[in-house]
């Protein structure tokens, strides 16, 4: 019963270096997400967060690999373990996803609704009437004004958050158990990026639904997340709540990100940045991946590989700064 | 045979109803075709003609025995040779257009002054004669299309989505073909097969596939990365019906735009297989290749050739043109120049 709705334990993505050998890309990443809870997974460009959001549904494009010691455990059953045709059922039905680029994730030669539509008979056996009246329910309930004429629209006619409406629609249809958000709202402009956030939280606390929700950005962040966990160069550096990873960070990482968020108050100063560039995967450094580029870095850092440092039951970090703070 | 071809006629009347009821129903291709038809009315209008003509030339029926005469009896004849007569209306040998005497020797004419195109050798009308060629010449290309398109979608198109093995697999086969000499394989071709219709059609189609497979290959390459596809992976869409639904009805119009291209060249190579001896049975080739001998002569005897001739140029002329205006339409790139 208390079991979370997904577990990811120890998840390793790698690809093949080009002079033999794999790249890891994603480095034993584990996290949880319970039912109805919006988890936000929020890191810079090519850390790892897409293709962790790729592995739970199982589509890590080749030659990219999950390491075998990988779990992720879905509404009590073991994803990895799943044969093709089950897999193809659990997507779309019981784990929904939506894209970064809701421009170019329609095709473009036929009509929205028969898209949405083809995703109903995917997985619900009824009638084409009954799957018509279902995504035109749901059309309405994504906030598409005048559905019946949209059903027949083809992308080109919606303007992109329209578009990006009738993709969260599509990964509804189902009513699955997870949505997982990749970046849903950075190519729409700020005034429908809000719009569109709002509809994802109505529609979680509505349907029920859990969402990982994929962002660099904190503003996104503070506005749907429960809970936050923090990835660099493939790990997972520091989870917790919302409030707790917003007003006390821990990890240098977590808070250098938060300093250079852009604030109204700090107008006229020189924003603050963090120093260098995130290491590509294959040039990660040895002990603490961040010790590069952290000004706070002391003996250890360089030599050995911090671990989990709980601060309360939902807050932890890996990082020896903060282990060697919180020892008694 | 003559029934099979009604057979075939019936099937192409449906399948085109089918086709125009789809168009009209979908926005897509109405408005293109539309946009198709305002653009170049008269070029649709000649091969809409030469399709009549072709229709007309392919449905054939016995006369009843009390109907028939002595000359026709027993015989399938179409719509065409209903109309010419070519049992009667022939001379003994050559006339020139529209004379009323033989070519040679002076004789008067059988039928003096209604010879449009004039006769030929064996004294047959040059009209009928390229009339006769029309049908001959759109099965050419049409059957080697339906040959062609499906070969080459399936290669091409599962090469290109599934890559790897079937991908090493298409490509080997594709070299080795290119590597051959098409020419000679052609020959080798018609000569295991035979020389009917079907046969050539087949030898060509499987000599010309590796072009358009290229396209094909080339294009899934392209859409296999798209968004949407990968959206539809993760809808738990099949890759059968990701095929099915998202990369064929994307490369829909390079099929359209390909059939147009190649079904010009297929009906000018077949003049080349006449050329040497193992093209059709009354096709323009035949006509022009028999012409060769006949434009040595003094005084020169052109009609046989001008018949053929430019009955080819026209039918090449207006499916390279309507192929030209397809492509502007539909093609993405050239579409947003307009605006």
């Amino acid at each position: 019963m208390n079991e979370p709705l997904l577990t990811v334990e120890n998840l390793s993505i790698s690809f093949p270096g080009s002079s033999g050998g794999r790249i890891g890309v994603v480095d034993r990443v584990g996290f949880t997400i319970k039912a109805g809870e919006t988890l936000a997974l929020v890191g810079e460009s090519g850390c790892g967060k897409s293709m962790t959001a790729l592995a739970i549904m199982r589509l890590v494009p080749k030659p990219g690999r999950i390491d075998e010691a990988s779990r992720i455990r879905f509404d009590g059953r073991d994803l990895l373990a799943l044969a093709v045709p089950q897999m193809r059922r659990v997507r779309g039905a019981s784990i929904g996803m939506i894209f970064q680029e809701p421009m170019t994730s329609l095709n473009p030669v036929t009509t929205v609704g028969e898209q949405v539509l083809e995703a109903v008979e995917l997985h619900a056996d009824i009638s084409r009437g009954e799957a018509r009246s279902r995504v035109l329910e749901l059309f309405a309930l994504v906030g598409i004004p005048d559905p019946k004429a949209r059903f027949a629209a083809y992308p080109h006619q919606l303007s992109g958050g329209l578009k990006q409406r009738v993709m969260i629609a599509m990964a509804m249809v189902m009513r699955p158990r997870l949505l997982i958000a990749d970046e849903p709202t950075t190519a729409l402009d700020a005034t429908i990026r809000a719009q569109i956030l709002e509809l994802l939280r109505d529609l979680s606390a509505k349907t029920g639904t859990a969402v990982l929700l994929i962002t660099h950005d904190f503003g996104v962040v503070n506005e749907v997340a429960d809970r936050v966990a923090v990835m660099y160069a493939g790990g997972i550096v520091e989870e917790g709540t919302r409030v707790e990873l917003l007003s006390r960070p821990r990890h240098p990482y977590t808070q250098g990100l938060l300093r250079s968020i852009p604030r109204p108050e700090a107008r006229g100063h020189r924003l603050e940045e963090i120093k260098g560039a995130v290491p590509r995967p294959g040039h990660w450094p040895a002990g603490c991946r961040f010790h590069t580029r952290c000004s706070f870095a002391f003996e250890p850092c360089p030599v050995d590989e911090p671990g989990r440092t709980s601060l309360s039951s939902t807050h932890a970090a890996r990082c020896h700064l903060v282990a060697r703070e919180a020892r008694p | 045979m003559h029934w099979l071809s009604n057979i075939v006629v019936v099937l192409l009347l449906v399948g085109a109803v089918l086709a125009g009821r789809h168009v009209i129903r979908d926005r897509f291709w109405r408005e293109n075709a539309i946009q198709l038809w305002r653009r170049r009315p008269v070029t649709i209008v000649i091969i809409g003609i030469y399709l009549l003509i072709a229709l007309l030339d392919s449905i054939a029926w016995v006369d009843m025995p009390s109907e028939a005469d002595a000359l026709t009896s027993g015989k399938p004849r179409t719509v065409i040779d209903r109309i010419f007569r070519p049992e009667a209306f022939k001379e003994a040998s050559y006339s020139a257009p529209l004379a009323d005497v033989e070519f040679y020797g002076g004789k008067p004419l059988l039928f003096p002054g209604t010879h449009l195109l004039g006769t030929d050798l064996l004294g047959r009308d040059v009209v009928y004669r390229t009339l006769k060629g029309v049908r001959v010449a759109l099965l050419i290309g049409g059957l080697t299309s339906l040959v062609v398109i499906p070969i080459a979608l399936l290669f091409g198109v599962s090469a290109g989505y599934w890559g790897r093995r079937i991908d090493d697999a298409v490509f080997f086969a594709m070299t080795v073909l290119a590597s051959v000499p098409s020419l000679l394989l052609l020959i080798a071709l018609i000569m295991v097969l035979g020389r009917g219709t079907v046969q050539v059609c087949v030898a060509l189609g499987v000599t010309g596939w590796v072009h358009f497979c290229r396209i094909a290959r080339g294009e899934t390459l392209k859409l296999r990365e798209a968004d949407y596809v990968a959206a539809a992976r993760a809808l738990g869409v099949s890759d059968a019906a990701i095929i099915r639904r998202h990369i064929l009805p994307n490369i829909a119009h390079l099929v359209i735009i390909t059939f147009a291209l190649s079904f010009t060249g297929l009906v000018l190579s077949e003049t080349i297989l006449s050329y040497l001896g193992i093209g059709l049975e009354g096709s323009w080739g035949q006509m022009i290749d028999q012409a060769r001998n006949e434009l040595s002569r003094t005084p020169i005897i052109w009609w046989n050739l001008a018949g053929a001739s430019v009955a080819l140029f026209v039918l090449v002329l207006a499916v390279n043109m309507l192929a030209d205006a397809m492509r502007d339409i539909i093609d993405p790139r050239t579409r947003r120049e307009e605006r």
